[in-house]
């Protein structure tokens, strides 16, 4: 990589627009930058736009209006099958292959690029050592597993191979609280030995606060603010601080900065 | 003389009717599922075709088999064989729940499988044949297993323009008034359907994703 792609941001929006189509939130004139090895999150309530964001970028959704660039390059001259080859996507509902035992999950990319089996083989191993799983686990079939398994695995699918980028929409979203904790922890240490650029959708404040090192909030098709955590614990843009004020009712209000 | 008897008598042939029957099933449940299952994955791409394939091939089932018989007879090449028309009518009879199990087969698996499979790079190609067509496969099978008893009863009304089949006991008995003959066509026509439901529902067991 040169020094230009090094400066060049990971991902960038301009004017992007996008119209409500079924189930699929509204866009309106997006811009936004995604630097390298950062981890943005999306936060917002759900219809907000974060989802539909997320996808324009791995172009499961087309814009109606705008440019999306990745890697400097309008996604309109991307090859669409390299691009999500080099984009790794975790969602809420995880979406393993229930006919596919776990090893060939994780190493589905690997394959369809022809990697050899062996590479493969190896490759599936490390990935499951990485996010935590039991190496028996790798002959077993996804309704065998827990959840939380269930979405370690589809962390190491995504990462199978190697992508720079990672899309994840609300990852942690359906797991028990103590399974989330633990993954989020985890996700931390991933991402600090992986240094991948992240986009993570969620609608909870203190996710987004643990796991961010940027925020964008979003509103009804709109990019409101981008900060940084600190920033936004101190912003007093009204839509921020409504959040704030929303999730600071529980007794453990602004614990997610204290923990270090 | 019991109807036990009489098939006993002609053995040699009940069993050569049988297995023409067994044929004409076979040949025409393998031509529907050439072109339903491909029919079937079609209408899944492109569903603006979606209303007029399945409601085409909604009309053809409702069409009475001796009439579409009838109607294949002036056919060039086809009519000029009887058991050429008589495969190419239950071909079109069968194709109706095998375009249609193939389509309600991709369409139920789980939106969540194909989204990640998309999103992950798998090509239209490697998400059809490694993901959706390997999950809709136990609901094809119905479709075929569906397919295959209809035509089992169906084919028996193909000995009506010489087609052959067990068919032709029945034809034979009615106009022979004589129960013990149209029970030789209708008990083995039983047996063979009662024989394919269970074999095809052990298979769709068999092959359905777990």
């Amino acid at each position: 990589m040169n020094e230009a792609s090094q400066t060049q941001p990971a991902i960038e929006f301009s004017h992007v627009s996008y119209r409500a189509n079924s189930s699929d939130g509204i866009l309106h004139d997006l811009s936004l930058e995604i630097r390298r090895g950062e981890t943005l999150v999306l936060l917002g309530r759900s219809g907000s736009g974060k989802t539909t964001t997320l996808k324009l970028i791995n172009h499961l959704l087309k814009p109606e209006a705008g440019e999306i660039r990745v890697d400097g390059r309008p996604i309109s001259e991307w090859d669409i099958i390299r691009l999500r080859r080099m984009i790794g996507y975790v969602i809420q509902e995880v979406g393993l292959f229930p006919h596919f035992t776990i090893e060939r999950n994780i190493g589905l990319v690997p394959q369809i690029e022809n990697w050899p089996a062996d590479r493969i083989r190896a490759r599936v191993q490390e990935l499951v050592r990485l996010v935590g799983l039991d190496q028996q686990l790798a002959s077993r079939y996804p309704r065998e597993l827990s959840g939380g398994q269930r979405q370690r695995v589809g962390v190491a699918r995504a990462l199978a191979a190697d992508p720079p980028i990672l899309l994840m929409d609300e990852p942690f979203g359906a797991l028990d609280p103590l399974t989330r904790a633990e993954l989020q922890r985890e996700f931390l240490e991933l991402q600090k030995r992986l240094q991948k650029t992240v986009v993570f959708v969620t609608h909870d404040l203190r996710e987004a606060l643990l796991l961010g090192t940027r925020i964008g909030l979003m509103e009804a098709g709109r990019l409101v603010t981008i900060q940084t955590r600190e920033e936004f614990l101190t912003s007093t843009e009204p839509l921020v601080v409504a959040y704030r004020d929303a999730f600071s009712t529980g007794p453990d209000t602004s614990q997610p900065r204290g923990r270090s | 003389m019991n109807v036990w008897q009489f098939m006993l008598q002609n053995r040699a042939e009940v069993i050569e009717l049988t297995l023409e029957h067994v044929w004409l099933v076979g040949i025409s449940t393998l031509l529907a599922a050439l072109v339903g299952i491909p029919l079937g994955i079609l209408i899944t791409r492109r569903p603006s075709l979606n209303k007029p394939i399945l409601g085409s091939a909604n009309v053809i089932q409702t069409i009475p088999s001796l009439a579409l018989f009838g109607f294949l007879l002036p056919a060039p090449w086809i009519g000029a064989r009887a058991d050429r028309l008589a495969i190419l009518a239950l071909t079109l009879y069968a194709l109706l729940p095998l375009i249609r199990n193939t389509y309600a087969g991709i369409k139920g698996v789980d939106p969540a499988v194909v989204e990640a499979g998309r999103g992950m790079g798998l090509t239209d190609r490697q998400l059809l044949f490694q993901v959706e067509l390997p999950l809709a496969l136990g609901v094809i099978i119905a479709g075929i297993r569906v397919a295959t008893v209809l035509l089992i009863g169906l084919t028996t009304i193909a000995a009506a323009i010489g087609a052959g089949g067990l068919g032709e006991y029945i034809f034979r008995g009615l106009a022979m008034v004589n129960n013990a003959v149209i029970l030789a066509g209708a008990i083995p026509a039983a047996a063979l359907a009662l024989l394919a439901d269970a074999g095809f529902g052990w298979l769709e067991r068999r092959l359905s994703p777990r």
